[in-house]
């Protein structure tokens, strides 16, 4: 029941977050939109966990454990980076071009 | 064969084991003789003694096995015996084993090896004493009878090719053994260039031999070549003829005959060994190895001996207008190797291989002799402060009084390589030009190759009368003060000049003909002994030696020839007069074109040594090299790799955004082509 609907809003929620990561430049925001993209797919795990068993879900706690590892890590990093350059702003920092 | 009660026992427990070790005794002693005097002769070159006692030590002691084991092993092998030691290249239907055959011919030819070998290490104990290089000297000698030994052993084509290699490599660091003289290091370059395009005959022998036969074992080469090949075809010719290419190369053959001389530059005894005793010949035992191949092809047969005649003549006219004592015995040598390529091409492999035999003696005497006068003569000099030439026979003269023993010794080599009875050279001589004259029956070529080979024989006598009565006869020409200073060799050094001396004397009886009454010895001795080997070839293609008056003739002939050449050579030189070498005047006319070798060097250089550089230096340094090699395909790569890189780097352009953009594109293509 109501899988299409949960489904759909996943994908919107997914495709938004694809377009911030691609569109934003301010890391916290990118970051953000990761996040995004990860419930998004949550969402559809967890959707459809009614049909194809509770595997689904067990992997959504998966999900959000490796998110919360990565927020710590990224926000750690991010931190790191504007203590450096005193901005967040991804076009400033561009110090592994080739 | 005779031999001890002793030995017999011996012999009847000559087992594969017991042979096995014999062998490893025979190669290994001088192999052990080399690491240790070359140990010496990077850490105690002046540990002299240990040296001598080393060097010539293993070589009497493997001289010794070989004449202790040999018999033994024979007995009851007529075919010979195969002793495989490793598997060297088991390549699908190559297999090559590091074998050693040991069979009647292989057996000669060890025993002069070893033989000779040991005189020439007890000669060079006198000769090098004061050379600072006396270890290295000893090291390379005794690395050189191991390769040769290898060489002779061989029991395939690979293996004897890695003697046949290795002896070159010898020769050339013995040729240029005083290499911080320039001439020196080229004479020995120059060896080692001109055996390489020998070799490479050699190799494609191989090749065509493994494409035809399927094999490169001599002994399976042997039974199978004749229900293989037809005989006279195109196969066995191109197989033999190249094949004397290599030993053209290796045995100093017209054309590529110019490396010997120059390999005089060498230590005196080197010459003897290597450049006449042992090395050179080894193209006449690869011709008396595969003698079946020859017997079976005419047409390069008949090539073998015209080429052997050929040099036999040239070479010994080259001889008659020489000053440089060893340039005389070098190219003497020459013309003896052709005289032996005369008896193996006619299809005399016993009359070949007995003239290897005594020339080994003769010449080596020769050699040492001439040795030992230089060392008088360099003393003398060296004593004087002089700088003459101390090799110039014009500076020689009368020594006969200062060094008895040597020249009583040369006198003897002298009439056994010009070939006057009973002395060695006077039989195998005789049995080649018989054997030529016999096939000439058969086909009229060989009455021209035997007129050649009687000619070259007048020759030799002529020079080398001319040799001995400049060097030991007349009047002194070394000079007052330096007169003083000349005086015989030491024992070490008369010794072996002894031994060969009896050895040349009566080396004749190795193989006496049939006209000498029996009761002087066993006649044909030679000949019977190597039957096992020669009777393939002789099947094939028989050789029936004259008998009754024209035998008569025939030597009567050849005692006529060699007294009169020696009789001339005593008379001209005798009635030139004779002064040093520093006053005299430069050859002139057809003299002078003897004395400078018919400018085959200058030819040489001219047609293709030249070309060959400016070719190399023209084409290809200065175009190919540097054109397309350096700039084109090395820079060239750099430059596109560096570009391509360039190309690669403007991806990275460190804007995350620009990152996710690609994979995100990525991603999707992905999910198109799997979702699809």
């Amino acid at each position: 029941m109501l899988i299409g609907p949960a489904l759909a809003l996943s994908a919107i929620l997914f495709s938004l977050g694809v377009a911030g990561v691609l569109l934003r430049r301010n890391a916290i925001v990118l970051f953000m939109c990761i996040e995004l993209m990860l419930n998004a797919v949550n969402l559809t795990f967890v959707a459809l966990s009614q049909q194809h068993g509770l595997s689904g879900q067990v992997i959504v706690f998966f999900v959000m454990t490796v998110a919360a590892a990565e927020a710590a890590v990224g926000l750690a990093i991010i931190l790191a980076i504007f203590r450096h350059s005193r901005s967040v702003d991804l076009q400033n920092i561009n110090l592994l071009k080739g | 064969m005779t031999h001890s009660p002793a030995l017999h026992a011996l012999a009847a427990a000559a087992d594969l084991p017991t042979a096995r070790l014999y062998l490893i005794a025979l190669v290994g002693l001088p192999l052990l003789g080399f690491l240790l005097n070359g140990a010496l002769a990077i850490w105690r070159p002046a540990a002299k003694n240990a040296v001598s006692v080393i060097g010539s030590g293993v070589l009497i002691v493997a001289f010794s096995v070989a004449l202790l084991g040999l018999p033994s092993m024979l007995e009851g092998a007529e075919e010979g015996l195969v002793v495989s030691l490793w598997s060297w290249m088991p390549v699908g239907p190559l297999q090559v084993n590091v074998s050693f055959l040991v069979d009647h011919l292989s057996a000669v030819m060890v025993c002069i090896v070893t033989g000779v070998g040991s005189l020439i290490h007890l000669f060079s104990i006198g000769y090098m004493k004061s050379d600072p290089g006396y270890a290295r000297y000893f090291a390379y000698l005794n690395l050189f009878i191991v390769f040769m030994l290898v060489l002779v052993l061989g029991s395939s084509m690979p293996v004897m090719f890695i003697g046949w290699e290795g002896v070159g490599l010898c020769s050339y660091l013995l040729i240029g053994f005083w290499f911080s003289e320039k001439a020196n290091a080229d004479a020995g370059k120059k060896a080692f260039l001109v055996n390489r395009i020998g070799d490479f005959g050699f190799l494609l022998a191989m090749f065509i031999t493994w494409q035809a036969l399927g094999t490169l074992d001599f002994t399976e080469l042997l039974s199978k070549a004749p229900t293989t090949l037809t005989v006279g075809g195109s196969v066995v010719t191109a197989i033999t003829l190249f094949l004397f290419l290599g030993c053209a190369g290796k045995s100093a053959q017209i054309p590529l005959y110019v490396w010997l001389p120059d390999a005089m530059a060498g230590p005196t005894p080197v010459s003897a060994l290597i450049h006449a005793a042992t090395m050179v010949t080894a193209g006449v035992y690869l011709v008396a190895r595969t003698n079946v191949l020859f017997a079976m092809a005419p047409f390069s047969s008949s090539v073998v001996a015209g080429i052997g005649a050929l040099t036999a003549l040239f070479a010994a006219t080259i001889g008659l207008r020489q000053y440089d004592i060893k340039k005389v015995l070098a190219y003497s040598t020459v013309s003896q190797l052709g005289y032996m390529f005369l008896g193996v091409g006619t299809g005399a492999i016993t009359a070949g291989v007995f003239h290897l035999a005594t020339h080994a003696f003769f010449k080596a005497l020769l050699f040492l002799g001439s040795g030992s006068v230089i060392h008088a003569m360099h003393h003398a000099y060296h004593a004087t402060h002089s700088h003459e030439d101390a090799q110039d026979m014009r500076n020689m003269g009368g020594l006969r009084r200062y060094m008895p023993v040597t020249a009583i010794l040369m006198g003897i080599a002298t009439l056994a390589i010009a070939g006057v009875p009973p002395f060695s050279g006077f039989f195998s001589k005789d049995e080649i030009l018989s054997a030529a004259f016999a096939r000439g029956a058969e086909s009229p070529a060989y009455y021209v190759y035997w007129g050649m080979g009687l000619v070259a024989a007048a020759l030799t006598a002529f020079y080398m009368a001319r040799l001995m009565a400049m060097t030991f006869f007349g009047v002194n020409r070394t000079g007052a003060t330096e007169r003083e200073h000349l005086h015989e060799a030491p024992w070490i050094m008369t010794g072996p000049l002894l031994i060969l001396g009896v050895l040349s004397l009566f080396g004749g009886w190795l193989n006496l003909p049939s006209f000498i009454p029996a009761s002087f010895g066993p006649r044909g001795f030679l000949e019977h002994w190597l039957e096992p080997v020669t009777k393939a070839g002789a099947g094939v293609h028989p050789l029936v030696m004259p008998e009754g008056q024209t035998e008569t003739m025939l030597v009567g002939l050849a005692v006529v020839i060699a007294l009169g050449g020696l009789f001339a050579g005593w008379r001209a030189t005798r009635s030139t007069a004779l002064v040093p070498a520093h006053n005299a005047i430069p050859d002139r006319g057809f003299m002078g074109v003897l004395y400078h070798k018919y400018y085959v060097d200058e030819l040489y250089d001219a047609m293709i040594v030249q070309p060959l550089l400016w070719f190399s230096t023209t084409v290809l340094w200065k175009n190919v090299d540097q054109k397309v090699v350096d700039t084109g395909a090395v820079n060239g790569s750099a430059r596109l790799s560096r570009g391509l890189g360039w190309l690669g780097s403007r991806l990275e352009s460190g804007q995350v955004g620009l990152y996710v953009m690609l994979f995100v594109v990525g991603a999707l293509y992905v999910l198109g082509v799997v979702v699809r």
